[in-house]
């Protein structure tokens, strides 16, 4: 089922004050609630306690809460991924940053075979409360070892949890929910969109009216952000503001798009993905991720496995053609599944219709 | 504590239910794997690397430590679990793929969880060294007492984990013992061929760390060098890295013939429980009387242990889809 929630830039209907902020500033309000409540929760990471983290997100927290809990880390990622399982094996609750997740190969082992299995393979007697805090994304030339996305790559692995919100209501919330919940949890922010001063512009879809207090935001429910009738939009990351920007220009064409964020790639709501493909009939999936083997085909396969009578046309995929991300930046800006490319595989889907049952 | 009467005489026992235990489990091992070799065959499939030989370590290191603190080891794990107090059924019962086993049949002989007695192991090379430092953070943290111990083989000083683990513990001066287990040979390796140096302990020095090395695969000197690390881990000393020279006697794996121990390097290859055995006798800490009675209680307590894991019935199969995720 997807949740209609009011869109992020308008207010939310809670009780308590809230302000417009940056997902950067939501999100580490959070980590702020939860360390000032829960004292099993603290952070590690490299440049975390004065630097603030390279994006922001620790940013003041080692001063409010010290450097006991707030601990700078050598680069030994391995290390401190492996330290901060076993941290939560005791039953603390550790938020692990690293700033990149191009850099994941290094400790790829620490997560994917120790922390992701060792719940499972204990048959459920230690379990691995642990957040991986870590930006994704390009388009702001630093080339190939820093832009990717890699969420299928993680989502990929059995045991861990895979989010990616895409606004700041969103990140607040669901950082409170990732750090209460019981499993290794990667938390996956854009550096595009979180709203850090250094990478340019603000993307003013991310922005959102944030309450004070703490509130949670469930994981597997797609957001619907903006309803269509007659083609889905179903994105994650970044992409989804480029579908929103896309689903603009398609309306001044006279084409009713509906924009879908997956928000939780793992647990993924295949129900939500269903429901909105079934009303409208037809389906683009953008992700910033490489094309193949990715969300992109499993988005599709949810489609296909349920019911490809529901389409009346092919779907398309707007992703990284399976290249590495090059630093120049008309180079960059050609792979990338921004918001004409998005809007040119809409339009291209329409021209395809072959009639609702003829697929 | 000290090394008095009953921690020797427990140290032996330990020595030989883990002895026993390798022993009956080989015999299951080779069922339907004669004359063709297989993992996947008989009644205990997949890969089975035993503790033949090193035994010493898990008994000397184990006898220091108290139930708090905390064990993480890796793909040759039997010696270390016994000494540490693993239940004997239930963990036979799991490297049989039993419902009644510690995980289900979700681990196997390498994946050993026992959280009553904080023990865990994990078949990826160095991998528990993390989990180990971060436990004891854990406690550090909490204001709870216990130190972490992680027993890795010789082979694993040189993956990058061991280096960015041991700079980790030496920085924030965690209460930890890296336990090496010299056994001279990563799978078919020597470490001559394999390690710069002839004592990793001696890399303890760029870690702000303490190095002891025991030669002689003896429990006894064992369990005094882990006191010793023991009490500085406790008494916010830093932590340790204890290498212990042990053996090998078998291959690899079970179905590894190891003829790549030759001439000298086969030298190595003591049995150190008969020895060990003689010099208890020799000290009048256990009689010949004693000593085999000893071993008849230890060896049907095995027996028994290995009935009810092949008395206990297989999981469901819908299992396998249970525990992924803590709910």
């Amino acid at each position: 089922m997807s949740t209609k929630e009011a869109a992020p830039w308008e207010s939310p209907t809670l009780a308590n004050a809230s302000r417009t902020l940056t997902m950067c500033r939501a999100q580490r309000e959070a980590v702020e609630w939860e360390m000032t409540n829960d004292p099993n929760v603290f952070m590690v990471g490299e440049d975390i306690s004065g630097f603030g983290g390279v994006f922001g997100t620790a940013d003041g927290l080692g001063a409010k809460f010290g450097l006991d809990r707030v601990i700078d880390m050598p680069i030994s990622e391995t290390g401190f991924m492996g330290l901060a399982a076993g941290a939560a094996m005791e039953g603390m609750r550790p938020i692990v940053e690293l700033a990149y997740v191009d850099f994941i190969g290094v400790c790829f082992n620490a997560l994917a075979n120790f922390a992701a299995k060792t719940h499972f393979m204990s048959g459920g007697q230690f379990k691995v409360p642990m957040v991986l805090l870590t930006g994704t994304g390009a388009g702001y030339s630093n080339a190939a070892q820093h832009s990717q996305c890699m969420h299928a790559t993680l989502a990929h692995m059995p045991g861990i949890k895979v989010v990616s919100p895409t606004n700041a209501y969103d990140a607040k919330g669901m950082m409170h929910t990732a750090i209460r919940d019981d499993n290794l949890v990667v938390f996956m922010v854009h550096k595009g969109a979180s709203g850090v001063g250094f990478m340019g512009p603000l993307v003013k879809t991310s922005l959102a009216d944030v309450p004070q207090g703490d509130y949670t935001v469930p994981f597997g429910k797609v957001k619907v952000y903006r309803e269509g009738t007659d083609v889905s939009i179903v994105a994650v990351g970044l992409a989804v503001h480029h579908a929103l920007q896309a689903a603009e220009e398609l309306a001044k064409d006279g084409i009713s798009a509906e924009v879908v964020d997956l928000r939780s790639l793992v647990p993924l709501d295949r129900d939500g993905i269903m429901e909105s493909v079934a009303k409208t009939g037809r389906l683009v999936v953008a992700d910033e991720d490489y094309l193949s083997y990715g969300v992109s085909g499993e988005v599709i396969a949810t489609v296909v496995e349920r019911d490809p009578t529901v389409l009346k046309a092919p779907a398309r995929r707007v992703c990284v053609p399976d290249v590495s991300i090059p630093f120049s930046r008309p180079l960059e800006y050609s792979i990338l599944p921004v918001a004409s490319r998005i809007a040119d595989a809409a339009r291209a889907v329409m021209s395809n219709d072959r009639g609702k049952g003829r697929v | 504590m000290s090394l008095t009467s009953d921690v020797r005489r427990k140290m032996y026992e330990v020595m030989v239910r883990s002895r026993a235990f390798d022993d009956r489990l080989t015999e299951q091992y080779w069922i339907d794997k004669k004359p063709i070799f297989a993992f996947g065959a008989g009644p205990l499939p997949g890969e089975l690397h035993t503790s033949h030989g090193q035994e010493p370590v898990g008994a000397g290191v184990c006898a220091a430590l108290l139930a708090d603190d905390m064990i993480t080891t890796g793909h040759r794990p039997h010696h270390i679990a016994v000494a540490r107090g693993v239940d004997l059924k239930s963990l036979t019962a799991e490297i049989f793929g039993r419902k009644t086993g510690l995980s289900g049949g979700r681990g196997g002989h390498m994946h050993i969880y026992d959280k009553r007695v904080n023990f865990s192991s994990s078949g990826i090379i160095a991998e528990g060294l993390g989990p180990a430092a971060g436990m004891a953070l854990a406690r550090k943290m909490q204001g709870k007492p216990g130190i972490g111990i992680s027993f890795i083989g010789e082979g694993a000083v040189n993956q990058g984990a061991f280096h960015e683990v041991m700079n980790i513990v030496g920085v924030f001066k965690l209460p930890f013992i890296c336990v090496i287990e010299d056994n001279k040979y990563a799978v078919t390796t020597h470490k001559s061929a394999s390690t710069a140096t002839e004592r990793n302990s001696d890399r303890a020095t760029c870690y702000g760390m303490t190095g002891e090395f025991v030669s002689g695969n003896d429990p006894d000197l064992i369990y005094a060098a882990a006191e010793r690390a023991v009490t500085r881990a406790r008494t916010g000393g830093g932590g340790t890295i204890l290498e212990v020279e042990t053996a090998r006697l078998l291959g690899h794996f079970m179905g590894d013939p190891g003829g790549y121990i030759t001439g000298e390097r086969k030298l190595y290859q003591v049995d150190p429980i008969p020895i060990y055995r003689r010099r208890l006798i020799d000290e009048n800490i256990l009689t010949e009387a004693t000593a085999s009675a000893l071993e008849l209680a230890v060896n049907t307590e095995v027996n028994e242990a290995m009935r009810f894991a092949a008395e206990s019935p297989f999981p469901d199969p819908i299992d396998a889809l249970n525990c992924t995720f803590a709910d």
